[in-house]
């Protein structure tokens, strides 16, 4: 967020001398404005009610979307009950649905996500705030943000035309040859995978959990450095012990947020991701998330029973997300207090 | 005695500063890598035939985009009469009003709001709109990139009344301004550049969506204006061209991501202009 | 046992700011040298660079040579990360790490040199807490209380175990005594007293009455340039240079 500087204050008008009339005079009769404090009251209530009719519009907003997740999915919600999440099939023709495959996806393609951006972003965070000469950190942290303006259906694009060629003709054939035995790398190589849906995922979270960790690495005081280099630590181990593990709590708040907003990624996901609703242990089989299946088939979903599926999935989507964001934003208050603090003079 | 391995400590430092350089250029990599093909792959096709003309019917070579470009726009303008007043409208009253417990559920709805997942949001907006209207419109896809916008606006609106001095309310208290006349003229004036900034940040942020328009205005191959109707918007345009199986349609495909990260961008770099005009401009 | 330090013609900068000029000092072993002067005489930076934390600022340089007892301590093979392992410090703030326990703040330094084993551990932080007059304070909650639980007085003498539990030679504390409540200051002192029988101690002090008491030898800096170095009692009673006795007698400062 952007800081911005005080501005001059407001010099107080002169005091107008029908206020303080002198004694010697006679003094004028000070009009008094009863009528207009009265409309100020008024004012100042109708300004307040409206003010508060937009944060109430949040809550409201909060609400019905709520209200038409539930209400809308409520035929498939009666018809499968709890089994829909733990069915594998996914047949629109049969009317047989269960989100299973999907809820698999969304968790496999956000893990794989983390496990290649966290090592990253941290890394980068920490060659920032610590190794990189300060010329170059402004620099830095501008092309780590810019990763994060880019929209979805870009990052869709350039995986679809750049990131599965390359999967295709050069990683995949690399992988399964020299680690093809974790059974990982197995099947056809269509390129269009969860591996490759993973790695997007990776690039676009790896933005907003590296500015996270630069900001409480940052916050770690010059004297907990100072501390460690004292007693005699190299580089790493001051980072290490004085930066690092004083910021833990918050770098687990930003990886619990780059994993809420992994989970909620959807249109370069369905690009990548080959959109076959399967479990497979092989990161270079298709799969489908629930956003995907969501983005892919709402259009042309038929009848009744498909779209309350469909929304059935978006509330599961919905909760997921909403369960992993509060964490994060517990985890990150605990470290902030609560909302930021009013300026004083 | 104490006997360090510093041998063995130094190679880890050596390696660790080198892992953490590695990192950074690994994650700059895909930086150079997206711009790099957005140009190399879009540049050819920017002309003005592309940025002035519809698309030609499916499989012939050659037309634009113009209709996807300005019904991003429209559908922007919707969104920002319904996301701005209310972004602004909950930001001031956090800052000015909200106390205690009530203030920390709008704060913390806002929080919710900002990461339900824009495909959820779009349900809802197709579930809101859509189904009540009974057809795909503008206006739906408009609905929902503005509740989209609401708690980015709102989140900075309160951040920057917040740094307005309380000094400066008092001062406009003490000459028996009234309190709404302090928060529009003084109070939000202050913090007026940080709030536009806001506002720019929030529609460079919701330009670039597609999910919750795919099932709220749909698209459009041809111009329309009417916001009750469907809509071409270039995220979605550029969406169905680059599933599709037609080169040349992938080709615009590119030119039109190259648009759409050029009007970001363009955006952005106003943002940062009036943010660092701002810094200076002050108060009046 | 500690060792003695000899300084030669040292320099240190900030950038373009000369702020301490050819400094030339022999600090003698086993004893405490304080080092006074009003604000921004460059004290805190001289004394910085005799553990090589100067150098950690952007920016800064030193020129001139340093020795601690044989060593070069800006010798061209010389490690600044076993030189400041070999010249403790304690600063103005104390600095307890807060995520750790009393144990494992002592502990800290000898983890990074590679003591493994919980007995040596267990030996070793019991001897630096005693040294360091706090054993008895804290003996029964060692793993239990976070460094950052104490009292100011308390942390202070933590971050001087801390120090301790590297056998450093040297051992300089810059202003330890500010931050805290008198109390808390004589216990500092009696400290210094107890630890000059194995360390050689550098101490900073704006306070006066702080050096006459406890160190033998004193050191007037002014403006970043070394005005007298004596033996305590002859520059508090019989400055030799006016500037000195300026200062001592309050009439700047």
């Amino acid at each position: 967020m952007l800081k911005q500087m005080n501005g001059p204050l407001l010099k107080p008008k002169p005091q107008p001398d029908s206020v303080a009339p002198s004694p010697e005079e006679p003094s004028a009769p000070v009009p008094r404005r009863k009528i207009e404090h009265k409309s100020s009251r008024f004012a100042d209530a109708a300004f307040r009610y409206l003010m508060l009719a937009c944060a109430l519009s949040v809550l409201a907003i909060v609400v019905l979307i709520v209200r038409e997740l539930i209400l809308s999915s409520s035929l498939a919600r009666h018809t499968f009950g709890l089994k829909f999440f733990v069915t594998q099939v996914w047949d629109p023709v049969s009317g047989d649905f269960g989100a299973l495959p999907f809820i698999y996806g969304t968790l496999m393609s956000s893990l794989l996500a983390l496990i290649l951006a966290v090592p990253l972003s941290i890394g980068v965070a920490t060659f920032t705030t610590e190794l990189c000469p300060l010329r170059l950190r402004g620099l830095l942290s501008y092309l780590v943000e810019l990763l994060a303006t880019i929209p979805s259906v870009i990052y869709g694009l350039w995986g679809m035309y750049v990131l599965v060629p390359i999967l295709r003709q050069y990683v995949q054939p690399f992988l399964a040859k020299y680690f093809g035995w974790t059974g990982l790398f197995g099947g056809y190589q269509f390129g269009y995978s969860m591996l490759a849906a993973g790695i997007i995922l990776a690039i676009m979270i790896i933005p907003i959990v590296t500015s996270i960790t630069r900001e409480v690495m940052s916050a770690v005081p010059k004297a907990q450095r100072e501390a460690v280099l004292a007693i005699g630590a190299t580089r790493w181990e001051m980072i290490r012990v004085g930066v690092l593990r004083n910021a833990r709590t918050g770098i687990m708040g930003a990886i619990i947020l780059g994993l809420g907003r992994a989970l909620g990624e959807t249109i370069a996901v369905t690009m990548l991701i080959g959109n076959t609703p399967q479990i497979s242990k092989s990161l270079f089989a298709p799969g489908y998330t629930l956003a995907s299946v969501i983005a892919n088939e709402f259009s042309e979903a038929t009848g009744d029973l498909y779209p309350s599926a469909l929304v059935e999935i978006g509330l599961a989507l919905f909760l997921i997300t909403l369960l992993v964001n509060i964490v994060a934003q517990l985890m990150v208050w605990s470290i902030t207090r609560g909302s930021a603090q009013r300026a004083t003079a | 005695m104490i006997q360090s391995k510093y041998w063995w400590r130094s190679l880890q430092d050596k390696l660790m500063v080198g892992l953490a350089t590695g990192a950074t250029l690994v994650v700059l990599v895909p930086l150079v890598a997206i711009f790099g093909y957005l140009i190399y792959k879009g540049i050819g096709s920017l002309d003005w035939n592309f940025l002035t003309k519809i698309p030609k019917p499916v499989g012939e070579v050659g037309g634009g985009m113009a209709n996807a470009i300005v019904g991003s726009g429209v559908i922007l303008f919707i969104a920002s009469l319904i996301g701005v007043p209310m972004g602004i409208g909950t930001g001031v009253y956090l800052a000015e009003f909200g106390k205690k417990r009530f203030g920390y559920l709008v704060r913390f709805t806002a929080d919710v709001l900002n990461g339900v997942p824009s495909i959820v949001i779009g349900i809802v907006a197709w579930s809101l709109v859509v189904v009540t209207q009974k057809h795909h419109s503008a206006l739906a896809g408009g609905v929902a990139l503005g509740i989209m916008m609401v708690p980015i606006i709102s989140r900075s609106t309160e951040e920057m009344l917040l740094m307005v001095p309380q000094s400066l309310r008092e001062a406009a208290w003490g000459l028996g301004i009234s309190q709404w006349r302090t928060t529009l003229s003084i109070t939000l004036r202050s913090a007026s550049s940080g709030i536009i900034t806001a506002v720019m940040l929030s529609f460079a942020r919701v330009a670039g969506e597609t999910a919750p328009l795919m099932f709220t205005t749909l698209g459009n191959q041809f111009w329309n204006f009417n916001i009750n109707h469907e809509t071409a918007a270039l995220p979605l345009q550029i969406y169905t061209y680059a599933n599709s199986p037609y080169d040349d349609w992938h080709r615009q495909a590119w030119a039109g991501a190259l648009i759409l990260i050029i009007l970001i961008l363009i955006s952005m770099s106003l943002v940062r202009m009036a943010a660092s005009r701002g810094v200076f401009k002050g108060g009046n | 046992m500690g060792v003695g330090v000899q300084v030669n013609q040292l320099n240190a900068w900030f950038g373009a700011t000369h702020a301490v000029h050819e400094i030339q000092m022999d600090i003698t072993a086993n004893h405490a040298t304080a080092i006074i002067g009003p604000s921004g005489c460059g004290k805190s930076t001289f004394v910085r660079c005799l553990n090589r934390m100067h150098e950690t600022i952007p920016n800064a340089r030193v020129e001139g040579t340093v020795k601690i007892g044989d060593t070069h301590v800006y010798g061209n093979g010389t490690s600044a990360v076993e030189i400041r392992r070999r010249v403790g410090m304690v600063f103005q703030k104390p600095n307890p790490f807060p995520t750790m326990s009393v144990y494992d703040n002592v502990a800290a330094g000898l983890k990074l040199n590679g003591y493994r084993s919980h007995r040596d551990l267990d030996e070793i932080v019991e001897r630096s807490l005693r040294q360091a007059a706090l054993w008895d304070e804290v003996k029964d909650l060692l793993k239990k209380k976070s460094g950052a639980s104490l009292s100011g007085g308390q942390q202070q003498r933590l971050c001087i175990a801390r120090a301790l539990a590297v056998e450093p030679e040297v051992m300089l504390m810059d202003e330890p005594a500010s931050a805290l409540d008198p109390i808390s200051t004589s216990k500092i002192e009696d400290l210094i007293f107890e630890l000059k029988q194995n360390y050689t101690i550098v101490i900073v002090t704006h306070n006066m009455q702080q050096a006459a008491r406890v160190a033998e030898f004193t050191a007037f800096f002014l403006s970043g340039k070394l005005i007298e170095f004596d033996k305590t009692e002859k520059i508090f009673t019989n400055p030799g240079d006016k500037r000195t006795e300026d200062y001592i007698t309050g009439r700047f400062g």
